[in-house]
């Protein structure tokens, strides 16, 4: 195993008990504290990627922000008393089966993917002389301009609709 | 070297799990959570073909997916909120509005 | 070719626009729409109509309507001096009474209704003059009559108008059914149904003949026979006459324009259409002529005695579609279609002016209105529609010098020159042409002069119809005195008859063969029965007022007869409606009871069980629907797996 082999072996084996961790803790607060260290480590694995500006997003937007507003919201509802019930619902071995039986069939189709030789513009030389941040901003600040600007409206609907949904109905 | 498919197994278990989360748990900020999950699980295969394939086109989509799962992530916590405040329950066994 | 395209689609047009927005935006203003399109329709078929002079014909297919295997049938065009002569005819006439239910229809709840369904007719009217085949001419005839049916039950909440509709409506379903077999038989003999190919295949098929019941019938003949049977009913001849008179409850110009004018003459147009068919069978052409003669003389015997004013023209209307069909028969193609182009003058012209009397006995608080018994001594508040009425009278009477003289002489002339049937019919004609002359004058008498027979404080009200009204009045008069000039008989005028001649490579122009001596016999006959009637009516209703109630108490049962119009709609009424009225209550006791019921409760019946099992699926939560969801999706990679 070379060294890279190694790296990733690490990762896939953190990652996968993270993921399992997540969705298996009781308390939501020790999810969401999983979920940060598994957000963590998408970002180490952004990095071996060649994706610097994805990775720092990833820490910035997922760890900083969505998570934070998963913490607000435990916090907001006080949900002691969820902890002493149940955890999974009278459906969970479907789930289980289906999550199993969708693993299995998914590897046993990519797996086996290979990449085609003919490959793209963006060589990891090409990004390292201009930098991962320019070569992202050029791309989308002039091919996907369009779908860049149509985001901005997402967020903006967004911002409304959790305004509107959240704010107290005036009678 | 690391080939593609090792990431891209990565991906497909880490999706499944969440597919686990979401179907299994009871919680509705855990099954958000899931969400979450199977979007990161995805976004690793997009970077992850993105580097293969020597495409920026992976990365602009990623870019676009936590774009999107930003605002999913903020209406669907309000919603969760504004339900809250009718019905203080976030075990999703116990809403059946839906049942007519 | 956007030209002929634009003639029935203006009109259209201004019926989309009127329909669709009538009701809330344009309301009274509606004529600002309908009037510019007819008019419009109007200068492009005079446009066509100098083209066909300048004989540039036109046969052309605008867009490929259906096609399904063989069957290939297409939405067009052909303008040919018939259909040109037509054209004029609808337009005209329709502008001119566009303009007149403007003042007419004024301040009625319906009116932009009103324009929309006189603008569908319009355009109805003309695709069925303007088809290149026998589909497209259905699709005008049919529609022609469900915007007669819109308009005669145009005040519908007056129940004898709606149901003068439906009785319209259904008494041209007997009539239309016969078309319509008679268009399926030309396909399935032809293998087309273009006119120009049908008409060029139709002497190959001569004698040709077909088994129905074991009886070997001439297939020409049951062509023929099956197409005039759509006659019949549009052109109201007998039997299928019922519906006219009533079709009188509409609106006045829409009895002007729908039920004197154009639609009730598309039968006599499709007859003369198909003239190539019908020259080759003699049982059809006798069928034609006799069916046309009884008619005339048959109507104009019911209108003596009518008192209601439109009635009495209707009646009138009948009876000169009679001669139509009647010169038709004979083989006059081209008498029969001028007598229709003078007719639709004059014959609009007495409905509009029955119609401005109706409009200001109406305005006067007159109720009775339509009741000449109840009028009289019009004519010095009314002096304009007075004279129309007039000239529009000797033009339909037949005096010579106006239009109808013409028109009716021709047919006369050539009635008499077809061997002794033909002069049979000519008797007939000349016989109801006296009787024409006799109601139409009474008719004048009774409303315009004496003295008035209702109350006076209606008498003070009385006035003048506005101008909108009494303009087209006026032109329709001009029409109705100078229509005629186009068809002057060669005896008085060397190529006098301009109108024959221009017809004549559609519709042939038959050689006389009787002498000049016997054609001014017939002239001199058809002047002296005008005169005559005039005569009589003068006599009865002027002169000798109490003679008309003597001769109906010593006259009494013919009276009685002539006035129920011979029984034939309490004929119809206990041969037909009745009996099936009681079939009908019988099949709804027992088939609507048990089968229709069982099957309209039984349905939801089923529906509700099955749905109350299936309800149970939905429980309402949501992650029982994910699971569904997921499921699917795993079932869908599952394939992918497994097929790879």
């Amino acid at each position: 195993m070379t060294l890279p082999q190694l790296f990733f072996a690490y990762f896939a084996t953190a990652m996968t008990t993270l993921s399992l961790l997540v969705v298996t803790r009781k308390n939501p607060v020790h999810s969401v504290m999983w979920m940060l260290v598994l957000f963590i480590h998408i970002a180490g694995l952004y990095l071996f990627l060649n994706a610097e500006f994805l990775a720092a997003i990833q820490i910035i937007v997922y760890a900083g922000a969505i998570l934070v507003l998963f913490l607000f919201v435990i916090m907001m509802l006080n949900l002691r008393k969820e902890e002493t019930v149940k955890k999974y619902q009278a459906q969970w071995p479907l789930g289980a089966g289906i999550g199993i039986i969708l693993a299995v069939f998914l590897v046993s189709i990519l797996g086996k993917i290979t990449v085609l030789p003919a490959l793209g513009k963006y060589s990891i030389e090409a990004i390292k002389s201009e930098g991962s941040m320019m070569t992202i901003g050029k791309v989308l600040y002039t091919e996907y301009l369009l779908p860049f600007e149509v985001a901005s409206i997402v967020l903006l609907v967004a911002i409304i609709g959790a305004v509107v949904l959240a704010k107290k109905r005036i009678e | 070297m690391v080939p593609l498919s090792w990431y891209i197994v990565l991906s497909a278990v880490m999706f499944s799990i969440g597919v686990f989360g979401f179907l299994a748990r009871r919680n509705l900020l855990i099954i958000f959570i899931s969400i979450e999950l199977m979007l990161n699980s995805v976004n690793i295969s997009l970077v992850a073909f993105s580097h293969y394939l020597q495409s920026m086109r992976g990365q602009i989509l990623v870019f676009f997916v936590i774009t999107v799962a930003a605002a999913e992530a903020a209406i669907g916590l309000a919603i969760l909120i504004a339900y809250y405040k009718n019905n203080p329950t976030i075990k999703v066994d116990e809403i059946n509005l839906l049942k007519g | 070719m956007l030209k002929y395209t634009l003639i029935p689609l203006l009109p259209f047009i201004s019926f989309l626009i009127n329909i669709l927005f009538g009701r809330n935006y344009i309301k009274d203003k509606a004529h600002w729409i309908a009037v510019p399109a007819v008019a419009g329709s109007f200068i492009l078929a005079v446009s066509a109509f100098f083209d066909v002079l300048g004989g540039h014909d036109v046969n052309v297919n605008i867009y490929s309507w259906i096609v399904s295997g063989d069957f290939n049938v297409s939405v067009g065009f052909l303008i040919d001096q018939l259909s040109a002569i037509m054209l004029i005819v609808v337009t005209s006439i329709s502008t001119l009474i566009f303009i007149y239910s403007i003042g007419y229809m004024h301040g009625d709840p319906g009116y932009y209704r009103f324009f929309a369904y006189l603008s569908l007719f319009v355009f109805s009217m003309l695709m069925l003059v303007m088809g290149n085949n026998f589909l497209v001419m259905y699709f005008g005839w049919e529609a022609v009559g469900l915007c007669s049916y819109f308009l005669i039950g145009f005040w519908f909440h007056k129940k004898s108008a709606s149901d003068a509709g439906k009785k319209a409506f259904i008494v041209n379903r007997f009539g239309d059914f016969g078309f319509g077999l008679g268009v399926i038989l030309i396909y399935l003999t032809f293998g087309s149904l273009e006119f120009m190919q049908v008409f060029d295949k139709a002497g190959s098929i001569a004698g040709q003949t077909i088994n129905i019941l074991g009886n070997d019938v001439n297939l020409i003949t049951l062509i023929c026979l099956l197409l005039f049977c759509g006659a019949v009913g549009k052109s109201a001849q007998l039997p299928l006459h019922v519906w006219l008179p009533d079709a009188m409850e509409g609106p006045t110009p829409v009895s002007a324009l729908i039920h004197a004018a154009t639609m009730v003459t598309a039968g006599v147009f499709m007859v003369a259409r198909c003239n190539p068919l019908f020259s080759m069978s003699p049982v059809a052409m006798n069928t034609v002529a006799i069916t046309g003669g009884l008619t005339a003389i048959f109507a104009a015997t019911i209108a003596l005695v009518q008192n209601d004013i439109k009635r009495v023209i209707a009646y009138s209307t009948v009876s000169q579609l009679g001669y139509m069909f009647l010169a038709l028969g004979v083989g006059a193609y081209s008498a029969g279609i001028f007598h229709l182009y003078t007719h639709a003058y004059f014959k609009a012209l007495l409905f509009l002016g029955s119609g401005s009397v109706i409009h200001a006995l109406h305005h006067a608080g007159h109720h009775d209105e339509q009741n000449m018994q109840k009028m009289g001594g019009l004519k010095k508040y009314m002096p304009i529609t007075y004279k129309v009425f007039i000239l529009a009278t000797l033009s339909i009477t037949g005096i010579p010098f106006f239009s109808g003289f013409f028109s009716k002489d021709e047919i006369l002339w050539r009635a008499y020159q077809g061997g002794d049937l033909g002069k049979f019919l000519w008797l007939l004609a000349a016989l109801a042409a006296l009787l024409t002359a006799f109601y139409s004058w009474r008719l004048i008498f009774l409303t315009f002069h004496g003295t008035f027979r209702g109350s006076h404080e209606h008498e003070h009200h009385i006035h003048e119809s506005p101008p909108v009204i009494t303009v087209p009045l006026m032109f329709l008069a001009f029409g109705a005195v100078f229509a005629g000039y186009v068809g002057i008989p060669p005896i008085f005028l060397e190529h006098g008859d301009r109108i024959g001649e221009f017809l004549a490579p559609v519709l042939g122009h038959p050689a006389g063969h009787g002498t000049h001596a016997e054609e001014i016999f017939v002239i001199l006959v058809s002047i002296a029965v005008a005169v005559l009637g005039w005569m009589v009516a003068y006599n009865m209703y002027i002169k000798n007022t109490g003679l008309p109630q003597k001769l109906q108490d010593r006259f009494a049962p013919v009276h009685k007869l002539l006035f129920n119009k011979y029984y034939i709609d309490e004929l119809y009424s206990k041969t037909l409606v009745q009996p099936m009225l009681k079939a009908s209550d019988k099949i709804i006791l027992g088939f609507d009871t048990y089968i229709i019921e069982g099957i309209v409760n039984g349905v939801p019946n089923l529906i509700g069980a099955f749905g109350r099992k299936f309800r149970e699926v939905q429980t309402g939560m949501l992650s029982n629907y994910a699971l569904v969801m997921a499921i699917g999706a795993v079932c869908i990679v599952g394939i992918w797996v497994f097929l790879k």
